[in-house]
Protein backbone atom coordinates (compact mmCIF):
# COMPACT_ATOMS: atom_id res chain seq x y z
CA UNK A 1 0.00 0.00 0.00
CA UNK A 2 1.02 3.50 -0.97
CA UNK A 3 1.56 6.48 1.07
CA UNK A 4 -1.63 8.03 1.72
CA UNK A 5 -1.00 11.21 -0.61
CA UNK A 6 0.43 9.13 -2.98
CA UNK A 7 -3.01 7.20 -3.11
CA UNK A 8 -5.00 10.26 -3.80
CA UNK A 9 -2.18 11.52 -6.63
CA UNK A 10 -2.89 8.48 -8.28
CA UNK A 11 -6.35 8.98 -8.72
CA UNK A 12 -5.51 12.54 -9.80
CA UNK A 13 -3.20 11.26 -13.01
CA UNK A 14 -4.83 10.22 -15.97
CA UNK A 15 -4.15 7.37 -17.93
CA UNK A 16 -1.18 7.29 -20.13
CA UNK A 17 -0.03 10.81 -19.10
CA UNK A 18 3.11 11.66 -19.56
CA UNK A 19 4.74 12.89 -15.94
CA UNK A 20 7.86 14.35 -14.61
CA UNK A 21 7.51 13.65 -10.80
CA UNK A 22 9.99 16.35 -8.71
CA UNK A 23 11.71 14.28 -5.73
CA UNK A 24 10.18 10.44 -6.61
CA UNK A 25 11.52 9.05 -3.36
CA UNK A 26 12.18 5.81 -3.93
CA UNK A 27 9.55 5.31 -7.40
CA UNK A 28 6.88 3.66 -6.00
CA UNK A 29 4.09 6.22 -6.99
CA UNK A 30 5.65 6.04 -10.99
CA UNK A 31 6.11 2.67 -10.57
CA UNK A 32 2.37 1.77 -10.19
CA UNK A 33 1.18 4.99 -12.59
CA UNK A 34 3.34 3.08 -15.13
CA UNK A 35 1.87 -0.89 -14.29
CA UNK A 36 -1.75 0.21 -14.13
CA UNK A 37 -2.01 3.25 -15.64
CA UNK A 38 0.28 3.26 -18.46
CA UNK A 39 1.42 6.30 -16.96
CA UNK A 40 5.27 7.56 -18.90
CA UNK A 41 7.85 9.98 -17.61
CA UNK A 42 10.63 10.58 -15.31
CA UNK A 43 11.22 10.69 -11.52
CA UNK A 44 13.61 13.63 -10.54
CA UNK A 45 15.92 12.86 -7.24
CA UNK A 46 18.80 13.95 -5.33
CA UNK A 47 18.94 11.32 -2.25
CA UNK A 48 21.07 8.25 -3.31
CA UNK A 49 19.34 5.70 -1.98
CA UNK A 50 16.36 6.37 -4.37
CA UNK A 51 18.25 7.03 -7.13
CA UNK A 52 19.27 3.49 -6.77
CA UNK A 53 15.37 1.94 -5.72
CA UNK A 54 13.95 3.47 -8.86
CA UNK A 55 16.78 2.19 -11.02
CA UNK A 56 16.37 -1.17 -9.14
CA UNK A 57 12.71 -1.17 -10.11
CA UNK A 58 12.78 0.06 -13.49
CA UNK A 59 11.45 3.45 -13.00
CA UNK A 60 13.35 6.24 -15.07
CA UNK A 61 15.48 8.53 -12.45
CA UNK A 62 17.72 11.50 -12.98
CA UNK A 63 20.11 12.75 -10.14
CA UNK A 64 19.05 16.35 -9.77
CA UNK A 65 18.62 19.17 -7.66
CA UNK A 66 15.71 20.89 -7.55
CA UNK A 67 17.18 23.95 -6.36
CA UNK A 68 18.91 24.31 -10.04
CA UNK A 69 15.57 24.87 -12.19
CA UNK A 70 13.83 22.78 -14.43
CA UNK A 71 15.43 25.16 -17.52
CA UNK A 72 16.79 21.41 -18.94
CA UNK A 73 12.71 20.50 -19.55
CA UNK A 74 10.73 22.54 -22.53
CA UNK A 75 7.34 24.55 -22.05
CA UNK A 76 4.80 21.78 -22.10
CA UNK A 77 6.58 18.75 -22.58
CA UNK A 78 5.02 16.55 -20.17
CA UNK A 79 0.96 16.60 -19.08
CA UNK A 80 1.39 16.71 -15.12
CA UNK A 81 4.41 17.48 -12.69
CA UNK A 82 3.59 16.10 -9.39
CA UNK A 83 6.12 17.58 -6.58
CA UNK A 84 5.30 15.74 -3.04
CA UNK A 85 6.92 16.77 0.49
CA UNK A 86 9.73 19.03 -1.42
CA UNK A 87 8.06 22.50 -1.67
CA UNK A 88 8.58 23.50 1.69
CA UNK A 89 12.08 22.56 0.98
CA UNK A 90 13.65 24.68 -1.52
CA UNK A 91 15.28 27.89 -2.14
CA UNK A 92 12.35 29.44 -4.09
CA UNK A 93 8.84 27.47 -4.07
CA UNK A 94 7.22 30.38 -5.89
CA UNK A 95 9.59 30.24 -8.88
CA UNK A 96 9.01 26.01 -8.81
CA UNK A 97 6.02 26.01 -8.89
CA UNK A 98 5.90 28.70 -12.48
CA UNK A 99 8.29 26.26 -13.60
CA UNK A 100 5.98 23.43 -12.91
CA UNK A 101 3.18 24.92 -14.69
CA UNK A 102 5.88 26.14 -17.46
CA UNK A 103 6.57 22.01 -17.90
CA UNK A 104 2.97 21.31 -17.85
CA UNK A 105 -0.26 22.81 -17.58
CA UNK A 106 -0.97 21.09 -14.61
CA UNK A 107 0.71 20.46 -11.45
CA UNK A 108 0.15 18.11 -8.25
CA UNK A 109 2.22 19.54 -5.20
CA UNK A 110 1.52 18.13 -1.54
CA UNK A 111 3.44 20.01 1.43
CA UNK A 112 2.96 19.97 5.34
CA UNK A 113 0.26 22.25 6.64
CA UNK A 114 2.46 24.24 9.23
CA UNK A 115 -1.46 25.36 10.51
CA UNK A 116 -2.61 22.40 11.51
CA UNK A 117 -3.35 21.88 14.71
CA UNK A 118 -1.28 20.02 16.15
CA UNK A 119 1.57 22.55 14.94
CA UNK A 120 -0.13 25.22 16.06
CA UNK A 121 -0.18 23.65 20.04
CA UNK A 122 2.92 23.40 19.79
CA UNK A 123 3.96 26.82 18.88
CA UNK A 124 1.47 28.81 20.10
CA UNK A 125 0.84 27.02 23.59
CA UNK A 126 3.74 25.21 24.40
CA UNK A 127 6.21 28.04 22.52
CA UNK A 128 8.58 24.92 20.63
CA UNK A 129 8.82 24.70 16.85
CA UNK A 130 6.66 21.71 16.07
CA UNK A 131 8.08 18.53 15.76
CA UNK A 132 5.36 15.91 13.94
CA UNK A 133 4.91 12.97 11.75
CA UNK A 134 4.88 15.70 8.88
CA UNK A 135 7.75 17.76 10.31
CA UNK A 136 9.72 15.30 11.99
CA UNK A 137 12.82 17.36 12.14
CA UNK A 138 14.29 19.57 14.92
CA UNK A 139 14.59 23.17 14.19
CA UNK A 140 18.31 23.14 13.67
CA UNK A 141 18.78 20.32 11.24
CA UNK A 142 15.27 20.32 9.43
CA UNK A 143 15.41 20.84 5.64
CA UNK A 144 12.30 22.83 5.92
CA UNK A 145 12.97 26.08 4.62
CA UNK A 146 9.85 27.45 3.51
CA UNK A 147 7.22 26.14 5.54
CA UNK A 148 3.78 27.27 4.73
CA UNK A 149 -0.19 26.56 5.62
CA UNK A 150 -3.16 25.87 3.17
CA UNK A 151 -4.14 28.96 3.34
CA UNK A 152 -0.81 30.49 2.31
CA UNK A 153 -0.72 27.85 -0.85
CA UNK A 154 -4.28 29.12 -2.09
CA UNK A 155 -2.84 32.77 -1.23
CA UNK A 156 0.10 32.10 -3.64
CA UNK A 157 -2.21 30.79 -6.11
CA UNK A 158 -4.57 33.29 -6.33
CA UNK A 159 -1.65 35.58 -6.63
CA UNK A 160 -0.30 34.27 -9.79
CA UNK A 161 -3.71 33.90 -11.01
CA UNK A 162 -3.71 29.63 -11.07
CA UNK A 163 -6.60 27.33 -11.69
CA UNK A 164 -7.11 25.51 -8.35
CA UNK A 165 -8.46 21.85 -9.76
CA UNK A 166 -8.80 20.00 -6.38
CA UNK A 167 -7.38 20.35 -2.64
CA UNK A 168 -7.35 18.15 -0.22
CA UNK A 169 -6.07 17.61 3.49
CA UNK A 170 -4.71 14.75 4.81
CA UNK A 171 -4.01 13.80 8.71
CA UNK A 172 -0.75 11.45 8.83
CA UNK A 173 -1.86 7.91 7.60
CA UNK A 174 -5.34 8.22 8.03
CA UNK A 175 -6.74 6.91 4.58
CA UNK A 176 -10.45 8.42 5.33
CA UNK A 177 -9.21 11.89 5.94
CA UNK A 178 -8.36 12.51 2.53
CA UNK A 179 -11.13 14.71 1.64
CA UNK A 180 -11.54 18.40 1.71
CA UNK A 181 -13.36 19.72 4.94
CA UNK A 182 -14.77 22.56 6.71
CA UNK A 183 -11.53 23.86 7.98
CA UNK A 184 -8.48 22.29 6.07
CA UNK A 185 -5.84 24.52 7.17
CA UNK A 186 -6.94 24.19 11.23
CA UNK A 187 -7.33 20.17 10.82
CA UNK A 188 -4.98 19.15 7.99
CA UNK A 189 -1.97 17.75 8.39
CA UNK A 190 -0.70 17.58 5.07
CA UNK A 191 -2.20 20.14 1.82
CA UNK A 192 -2.59 18.67 -1.32
CA UNK A 193 -3.31 20.85 -4.63
CA UNK A 194 -3.74 20.27 -8.02
CA UNK A 195 -3.59 23.41 -10.03
CA UNK A 196 -3.75 24.60 -13.57
CA UNK A 197 -2.58 28.05 -15.13
CA UNK A 198 -5.47 30.06 -16.94
CA UNK B 1 45.17 2.99 -12.86
CA UNK B 2 46.87 3.04 -10.10
CA UNK B 3 48.74 -0.46 -8.54
CA UNK B 4 46.78 0.04 -5.07
CA UNK B 5 43.86 -1.51 -7.47
CA UNK B 6 45.39 -4.43 -8.45
CA UNK B 7 46.26 -8.20 -7.40
CA UNK B 8 48.23 -10.53 -8.40
CA UNK B 9 46.56 -13.73 -9.25
CA UNK B 10 47.75 -15.84 -6.29
CA UNK B 11 45.88 -13.17 -4.30
CA UNK B 12 43.15 -12.86 -6.19
CA UNK B 13 39.57 -12.80 -5.04
CA UNK B 14 36.83 -15.35 -5.51
CA UNK B 15 35.20 -12.23 -7.20
CA UNK B 16 37.75 -12.67 -9.98
CA UNK B 17 37.12 -14.33 -13.82
CA UNK B 18 40.55 -16.56 -13.35
CA UNK B 19 42.52 -17.10 -15.98
CA UNK B 20 41.03 -16.06 -19.51
CA UNK B 21 42.58 -17.01 -23.07
CA UNK B 22 41.62 -14.47 -25.75
CA UNK B 23 40.15 -15.98 -29.23
CA UNK B 24 40.36 -14.51 -32.31
CA UNK B 25 37.37 -14.20 -35.17
CA UNK B 26 37.84 -13.79 -38.71
CA UNK B 27 35.50 -11.99 -40.79
CA UNK B 28 35.99 -11.80 -44.98
CA UNK B 29 33.58 -10.24 -45.61
CA UNK B 30 34.39 -6.30 -47.06
CA UNK B 31 33.65 -3.45 -44.07
CA UNK B 32 32.70 -0.52 -46.10
CA UNK B 33 34.08 2.44 -43.20
CA UNK B 34 32.71 5.74 -43.66
CA UNK B 35 35.69 7.00 -44.63
CA UNK B 36 34.96 5.83 -47.70
CA UNK B 37 37.87 2.90 -47.85
CA UNK B 38 36.58 -0.37 -47.50
CA UNK B 39 38.84 -3.48 -45.46
CA UNK B 40 38.62 -6.68 -47.29
CA UNK B 41 39.00 -8.78 -44.42
CA UNK B 42 39.74 -8.40 -40.91
CA UNK B 43 40.10 -9.98 -37.57
CA UNK B 44 38.87 -8.92 -34.05
CA UNK B 45 40.84 -10.24 -30.61
CA UNK B 46 37.92 -10.64 -28.06
CA UNK B 47 37.55 -12.30 -24.39
CA UNK B 48 34.65 -13.85 -22.58
CA UNK B 49 33.62 -14.46 -19.18
CA UNK B 50 31.03 -16.42 -17.86
CA UNK B 51 28.64 -18.78 -19.80
CA UNK B 52 26.38 -18.04 -22.76
CA UNK B 53 22.30 -19.61 -21.94
CA UNK B 54 20.65 -21.81 -24.56
CA UNK B 55 18.66 -18.84 -25.61
CA UNK B 56 21.60 -16.56 -25.90
CA UNK B 57 19.90 -13.87 -24.26
CA UNK B 58 22.57 -13.15 -21.69
CA UNK B 59 25.01 -11.85 -23.69
CA UNK B 60 26.62 -8.73 -22.16
CA UNK B 61 29.24 -6.23 -24.70
CA UNK B 62 32.38 -4.41 -23.03
CA UNK B 63 33.30 -1.55 -25.14
CA UNK B 64 36.35 -0.02 -24.53
CA UNK B 65 38.00 3.56 -24.15
CA UNK B 66 40.86 5.38 -25.96
CA UNK B 67 43.54 3.09 -24.77
CA UNK B 68 41.97 0.01 -23.39
CA UNK B 69 41.47 -3.64 -25.21
CA UNK B 70 39.76 -6.82 -25.05
CA UNK B 71 41.33 -7.88 -21.66
CA UNK B 72 39.09 -6.76 -19.66
CA UNK B 73 38.98 -8.81 -16.51
CA UNK B 74 40.91 -12.07 -15.15
CA UNK B 75 44.64 -13.00 -15.42
CA UNK B 76 46.25 -14.53 -18.61
CA UNK B 77 48.91 -16.32 -16.59
CA UNK B 78 49.37 -16.78 -12.74
CA UNK B 79 51.75 -15.04 -13.51
CA UNK B 80 50.23 -11.89 -14.00
CA UNK B 81 50.63 -8.83 -11.88
CA UNK B 82 47.26 -6.99 -12.99
CA UNK B 83 44.08 -8.39 -14.00
CA UNK B 84 42.26 -6.70 -16.78
CA UNK B 85 41.17 -3.30 -17.37
CA UNK B 86 37.90 -3.36 -15.95
CA UNK B 87 37.93 -6.15 -13.09
CA UNK B 88 36.71 -3.88 -10.93
CA UNK B 89 33.21 -4.30 -12.77
CA UNK B 90 33.34 -7.91 -14.14
CA UNK B 91 32.66 -11.00 -12.49
CA UNK B 92 31.03 -12.94 -10.35
CA UNK B 93 28.79 -11.05 -7.93
CA UNK B 94 30.24 -7.54 -9.13
CA UNK B 95 28.32 -5.18 -10.83
CA UNK B 96 28.13 -7.31 -14.35
CA UNK B 97 28.17 -10.47 -12.97
CA UNK B 98 29.25 -13.45 -14.61
CA UNK B 99 27.58 -15.71 -12.61
CA UNK B 100 24.29 -14.46 -14.70
CA UNK B 101 25.83 -12.56 -17.89
CA UNK B 102 27.92 -13.93 -20.64
CA UNK B 103 30.50 -10.75 -21.12
CA UNK B 104 32.15 -10.39 -24.44
CA UNK B 105 35.00 -7.78 -24.77
CA UNK B 106 37.21 -7.14 -27.49
CA UNK B 107 39.72 -5.09 -29.00
CA UNK B 108 38.59 -2.63 -31.41
CA UNK B 109 39.70 -2.23 -35.42
CA UNK B 110 42.51 -0.09 -35.37
CA UNK B 111 43.68 -1.43 -32.02
CA UNK B 112 47.26 -2.82 -31.51
CA UNK B 113 46.35 -5.31 -29.29
CA UNK B 114 45.79 -7.98 -31.53
CA UNK B 115 42.79 -7.14 -33.93
CA UNK B 116 43.34 -6.16 -37.30
CA UNK B 117 44.97 -2.15 -37.55
CA UNK B 118 48.35 -0.66 -38.19
CA UNK B 119 50.57 -2.83 -36.79
CA UNK B 120 48.81 -5.37 -38.76
CA UNK B 121 49.75 -6.96 -42.51
CA UNK B 122 48.49 -5.85 -45.53
CA UNK B 123 47.71 -8.36 -47.77
CA UNK B 124 47.71 -6.12 -50.99
CA UNK B 125 51.14 -3.54 -49.83
CA UNK B 126 52.93 -7.05 -48.75
CA UNK B 127 53.61 -4.23 -45.51
CA UNK B 128 52.50 -3.49 -42.42
CA UNK B 129 49.70 -1.30 -42.71
CA UNK B 130 51.11 1.48 -40.51
CA UNK B 131 50.35 5.12 -41.27
CA UNK B 132 47.95 3.65 -44.36
CA UNK B 133 45.53 1.90 -42.39
CA UNK B 134 41.91 3.59 -43.01
CA UNK B 135 40.49 6.02 -40.31
CA UNK B 136 37.96 4.41 -38.35
CA UNK B 137 34.67 5.62 -36.62
CA UNK B 138 32.80 4.68 -33.82
CA UNK B 139 30.03 3.80 -36.71
CA UNK B 140 32.41 1.21 -38.01
CA UNK B 141 33.70 -0.17 -34.65
CA UNK B 142 29.96 -1.03 -34.20
CA UNK B 143 29.61 -2.17 -36.99
CA UNK B 144 31.99 -4.72 -36.96
CA UNK B 145 31.22 -5.28 -33.55
CA UNK B 146 27.87 -6.67 -34.58
CA UNK B 147 29.56 -8.88 -37.23
CA UNK B 148 31.37 -10.53 -34.03
CA UNK B 149 28.14 -10.77 -32.35
CA UNK B 150 26.46 -12.59 -35.72
CA UNK B 151 29.29 -14.97 -35.53
CA UNK B 152 28.92 -15.88 -31.60
CA UNK B 153 25.29 -16.18 -32.65
CA UNK B 154 23.90 -13.19 -30.52
CA UNK B 155 20.96 -11.80 -31.29
CA UNK B 156 20.59 -9.24 -29.03
CA UNK B 157 22.48 -7.98 -25.97
CA UNK B 158 21.37 -8.43 -23.26
CA UNK B 159 23.43 -5.07 -22.44
CA UNK B 160 25.83 -2.95 -24.34
CA UNK B 161 28.40 -1.01 -21.66
CA UNK B 162 31.26 1.13 -21.94
CA UNK B 163 33.02 4.32 -20.21
CA UNK B 164 34.17 7.47 -22.02
CA UNK B 165 35.34 6.67 -25.86
CA UNK B 166 33.73 3.35 -25.40
CA UNK B 167 29.85 4.80 -23.85
CA UNK B 168 30.43 6.64 -27.34
CA UNK B 169 30.03 3.01 -28.90
CA UNK B 170 27.18 1.74 -26.54
CA UNK B 171 25.20 5.18 -27.88
CA UNK B 172 25.89 4.38 -31.46
CA UNK B 173 24.56 0.78 -30.63
CA UNK B 174 21.30 2.12 -29.45
CA UNK B 175 20.88 4.22 -32.77
CA UNK B 176 22.26 2.02 -35.23
CA UNK B 177 20.78 -1.37 -34.33
CA UNK B 178 17.64 -0.55 -31.67
CA UNK B 179 16.40 -3.78 -31.97
CA UNK B 180 19.91 -5.90 -31.27
CA UNK B 181 20.30 -4.34 -27.72
CA UNK B 182 17.81 -4.28 -24.66
CA UNK B 183 19.65 -2.09 -22.30
CA UNK B 184 22.53 0.35 -22.60
CA UNK B 185 24.85 1.65 -20.03
CA UNK B 186 26.92 5.23 -20.88
CA UNK B 187 30.00 6.00 -18.44
CA UNK B 188 32.02 9.17 -18.28
CA UNK B 189 30.89 9.75 -21.90
CA UNK B 190 30.09 12.70 -24.37
CA UNK B 191 27.60 12.94 -26.64
CA UNK B 192 30.81 15.09 -28.73
CA UNK B 193 33.59 16.48 -27.87
CA UNK B 194 34.48 19.91 -27.17
CA UNK B 195 36.80 22.35 -28.95
CA UNK B 196 39.18 21.97 -26.07
CA UNK B 197 39.15 18.16 -26.17
CA UNK B 198 39.65 18.16 -29.68
CA UNK B 199 42.84 20.19 -28.58
CA UNK B 200 44.37 18.37 -26.28
CA UNK B 201 44.08 15.47 -28.89
CA UNK B 202 45.50 17.58 -31.44
CA UNK B 203 48.59 18.41 -28.85
CA UNK B 204 48.67 14.41 -28.51
CA UNK B 205 48.50 14.04 -32.18
CA UNK B 206 51.27 16.57 -33.20
CA UNK B 207 53.61 15.00 -30.09
CA UNK B 208 53.61 12.08 -32.10
CA UNK B 209 53.61 13.32 -35.41
CA UNK B 210 56.58 15.73 -35.00
CA UNK B 211 59.05 13.11 -33.46
CA UNK B 212 61.52 12.80 -35.76
CA UNK B 213 61.14 8.98 -35.13
CA UNK B 214 57.67 8.99 -36.44
CA UNK B 215 59.23 8.37 -40.48
CA UNK B 216 55.62 10.11 -41.50
CA UNK B 217 54.18 6.69 -39.84
CA UNK B 218 56.59 3.78 -41.11
CA UNK B 219 58.65 3.73 -38.19
CA UNK B 220 58.51 0.35 -37.90
CA UNK B 221 59.91 0.08 -41.54
CA UNK B 222 62.96 1.85 -39.64
CA UNK B 223 63.14 -0.38 -37.13
CA UNK B 224 61.91 2.51 -34.38
CA UNK B 225 59.29 3.63 -32.21
CA UNK B 226 58.38 7.21 -31.61
CA UNK B 227 58.81 7.00 -27.96
CA UNK B 228 58.51 10.52 -27.33
CA UNK B 229 56.15 11.36 -28.75
CA UNK B 230 53.84 8.90 -27.31
CA UNK B 231 55.43 9.73 -23.98
CA UNK B 232 54.22 13.10 -24.36
CA UNK B 233 50.93 12.48 -26.03
CA UNK B 234 50.05 10.32 -23.02
CA UNK B 235 51.69 12.80 -20.68
CA UNK B 236 49.17 15.26 -21.76
CA UNK B 237 46.16 12.65 -22.08
CA UNK B 238 47.03 11.75 -18.58
CA UNK B 239 46.91 15.23 -16.96
CA UNK B 240 43.06 15.34 -18.07
CA UNK B 241 42.05 11.90 -16.64
CA UNK B 242 43.12 13.34 -12.92
CA UNK B 243 40.90 15.23 -11.50
CA UNK B 244 42.87 18.59 -9.95
CA UNK B 245 42.31 17.20 -6.39
CA UNK B 246 43.12 14.00 -6.95
CA UNK B 247 46.14 15.06 -8.24
CA UNK B 248 46.85 17.52 -5.46
CA UNK B 249 46.43 14.92 -3.36
CA UNK B 250 48.58 12.42 -4.79
CA UNK B 251 51.92 14.10 -5.36
CA UNK B 252 50.93 18.05 -3.94
CA UNK B 253 54.65 19.92 -4.25
CA UNK B 254 56.28 17.04 -2.82
CA UNK B 255 59.77 17.11 -4.17
CA UNK B 256 61.78 13.88 -4.98
CA UNK B 257 64.61 14.75 -3.23
CA UNK B 258 64.87 17.31 -0.07
CA UNK B 259 66.29 20.08 -2.17
CA UNK B 260 65.40 22.06 -5.50
CA UNK B 261 68.39 21.48 -7.64
CA UNK B 262 67.56 24.45 -9.79
CA UNK B 263 67.50 22.82 -13.23
CA UNK B 264 65.00 20.35 -15.32
CA UNK B 265 65.83 17.25 -14.14
CA UNK B 266 62.65 15.71 -12.35
CA UNK B 267 62.13 17.50 -9.35
CA UNK B 268 58.36 17.14 -8.37
CA UNK B 269 57.05 14.05 -7.69
CA UNK B 270 54.15 14.75 -10.26
CA UNK B 271 56.84 15.24 -12.89
CA UNK B 272 58.44 11.83 -11.77
CA UNK B 273 54.65 10.37 -12.43
CA UNK B 274 53.75 11.41 -15.29
CA UNK B 275 57.28 11.05 -17.37
CA UNK B 276 56.53 7.24 -15.91
CA UNK B 277 53.45 6.65 -16.75
CA UNK B 278 54.49 8.62 -20.14
CA UNK B 279 57.98 5.69 -20.49
CA UNK B 280 55.55 2.76 -20.16
CA UNK B 281 52.66 3.82 -22.70
CA UNK B 282 55.51 4.68 -25.23
CA UNK B 283 56.69 0.70 -25.36
CA UNK B 284 53.38 -0.45 -24.97
CA UNK B 285 50.81 1.72 -27.80
CA UNK B 286 51.01 2.02 -31.20
CA UNK B 287 51.81 5.25 -32.47
CA UNK B 288 49.27 4.66 -35.27
CA UNK B 289 46.77 3.34 -33.20
CA UNK B 290 46.88 6.46 -31.07
CA UNK B 291 46.41 8.41 -33.65
CA UNK B 292 43.61 6.33 -35.31
CA UNK B 293 41.22 6.38 -31.86
CA UNK B 294 41.90 10.16 -31.12
CA UNK B 295 40.58 11.06 -34.15
CA UNK B 296 37.68 8.40 -33.77
CA UNK B 297 36.85 10.66 -30.60
CA UNK B 298 37.12 13.57 -32.22
CA UNK B 299 34.45 12.79 -35.03
CA UNK B 300 32.19 11.48 -33.32
CA UNK B 301 28.96 13.74 -33.01
CA UNK B 302 25.91 11.64 -33.48
CA UNK B 303 23.99 14.95 -33.78
CA UNK B 304 25.95 16.54 -36.60
CA UNK B 305 23.84 13.99 -38.86
CA UNK B 306 20.05 15.25 -37.79
CA UNK B 307 21.18 19.33 -37.97
CA UNK B 308 22.77 19.46 -34.33
CA UNK B 309 19.46 18.30 -32.65
CA UNK B 310 20.48 15.30 -30.48
CA UNK B 311 17.27 14.13 -29.75
CA UNK B 312 15.86 13.36 -33.30
CA UNK B 313 19.69 11.67 -33.48
CA UNK B 314 18.73 8.89 -30.10
CA UNK B 315 14.53 8.70 -31.74
CA UNK B 316 15.73 5.20 -33.28
CA UNK B 317 16.77 3.61 -29.59
CA UNK B 318 14.65 1.28 -27.95
CA UNK B 319 16.33 0.56 -24.93
CA UNK B 320 16.64 2.05 -21.27
CA UNK B 321 19.62 4.17 -20.49
CA UNK B 322 21.55 4.03 -17.64
CA UNK B 323 24.11 7.16 -17.72
CA UNK B 324 26.98 7.73 -15.07
CA UNK B 325 29.23 10.64 -14.80
CA UNK B 326 31.69 11.61 -11.64
CA UNK B 327 31.76 14.90 -9.97
CA UNK B 328 35.31 15.84 -10.60
CA UNK B 329 35.90 14.64 -14.31
CA UNK B 330 36.76 17.45 -16.24
CA UNK B 331 37.29 15.16 -19.38
CA UNK B 332 33.61 14.81 -19.97
CA UNK B 333 32.23 16.75 -17.34
CA UNK B 334 28.58 15.58 -15.79
CA UNK B 335 26.86 18.80 -18.14
CA UNK B 336 28.09 16.24 -20.83
CA UNK B 337 26.10 13.05 -19.47
CA UNK B 338 23.65 15.25 -18.73
CA UNK B 339 23.44 16.78 -22.42
CA UNK B 340 22.59 13.52 -23.11
CA UNK B 341 20.17 12.76 -20.41
CA UNK B 342 18.60 15.55 -21.39
CA UNK B 343 18.03 14.23 -25.30
CA UNK B 344 17.51 11.17 -24.19
CA UNK B 345 13.92 12.69 -22.25
CA UNK B 346 13.34 15.33 -24.91
CA UNK B 347 13.25 12.04 -26.88
CA UNK B 348 10.95 10.20 -24.78
CA UNK B 349 13.50 7.36 -24.40
CA UNK B 350 13.78 5.56 -20.99
CA UNK B 351 16.88 6.98 -19.09
CA UNK B 352 18.32 6.97 -15.69
CA UNK B 353 20.98 9.24 -14.21
CA UNK B 354 23.29 9.13 -11.49
CA UNK B 355 26.24 11.49 -11.18
CA UNK B 356 28.92 9.82 -8.20
CA UNK B 357 30.81 11.68 -6.46
CA UNK B 358 34.50 10.94 -6.70
CA UNK B 359 37.82 12.64 -6.31
CA UNK B 360 39.15 10.62 -9.16
CA UNK B 361 38.32 12.93 -12.19
CA UNK B 362 37.90 10.73 -15.26
CA UNK B 363 39.50 7.68 -14.30
CA UNK B 364 37.20 6.59 -11.65
CA UNK B 365 35.08 5.17 -14.51
CA UNK B 366 37.72 2.32 -14.27
CA UNK B 367 38.03 2.23 -10.28
CA UNK B 368 35.45 1.10 -7.73
CA UNK B 369 33.04 2.85 -5.91
CA UNK B 370 30.42 1.82 -3.74
CA UNK B 371 27.61 4.10 -5.33
CA UNK B 372 29.04 3.44 -8.86
CA UNK B 373 29.01 0.06 -8.25
CA UNK B 374 25.42 -0.23 -6.78
CA UNK B 375 24.00 1.95 -9.21
CA UNK B 376 25.57 -0.20 -12.52
CA UNK B 377 24.51 -3.40 -10.31
CA UNK B 378 20.38 -2.44 -9.49
CA UNK B 379 20.26 -1.40 -13.71
CA UNK B 380 21.95 -4.59 -14.64
CA UNK B 381 20.31 -6.60 -12.04
CA UNK B 382 16.92 -5.21 -13.66
CA UNK B 383 18.04 -5.76 -16.82
CA UNK B 384 18.28 -9.44 -15.70
CA UNK B 385 14.82 -9.84 -14.31
CA UNK B 386 13.41 -9.10 -17.01
CA UNK B 387 15.24 -10.82 -19.14
CA UNK B 388 14.12 -13.54 -17.20
CA UNK B 389 17.67 -14.63 -16.48
CA UNK B 390 18.23 -16.77 -12.98
CA UNK B 391 20.13 -15.47 -10.28
CA UNK B 392 22.73 -17.99 -10.38
CA UNK B 393 22.76 -17.81 -14.14
CA UNK B 394 23.07 -20.55 -16.77
CA UNK B 395 24.04 -24.16 -16.08
CA UNK B 396 27.77 -25.12 -16.66
CA UNK B 397 27.84 -27.46 -19.93
CA UNK B 398 30.01 -29.83 -19.46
Amino acid sequence: MMRADLELIYDWVPKGAHVLDLACGDGELLESLARNKGVTGYGLEIDHDGINACVERGVSVIEHNLDDGLSSFCDNSYDQVIMTQALQALRRPDKMLDEMLRVAEEGIITFPNFAYWRHRVHLGLRGYMPVSKSLPHAWYDTPNIHLSTFNDFEHLCREKGLMIVDRAVGVGDHQGHWKSRLWPNLFGEIAIFRVRRR
Amino acid sequence: MPDSDTLAFADRPTTSVGLVTPHVARFDTPLALACGKVLPAYELIYETYGTLNAERSNAVLICHALSGHHHAAGYHSEDDRKPGWWDAHIGPGKAIDTNRFFVVSLNNLGGCHGSTGPVSHNPETGRQWGPEFPMVTVSDWVASQARLADQLGIERWAAAVGGSLGGMQVMQWAMTYPERVANAVVIAATPRLSAQNIAFNEVARQAIRSDPEFFDGWYAEHDTVPKRGLKLARMVGHITYLSEDAMGSKFGRDLRSDDLNFGFDVEFQVESYLRYQGDTFSTAFDANTYLLMTKALDYFDPAATQGGDLAQALAPAQCPFLIVSFTTDWRFPPSRSRELVDALTRAGKSVSYANIESPHGHDAFLLSEPRYDAIVSAFMNRAARELNLPETGPEETP
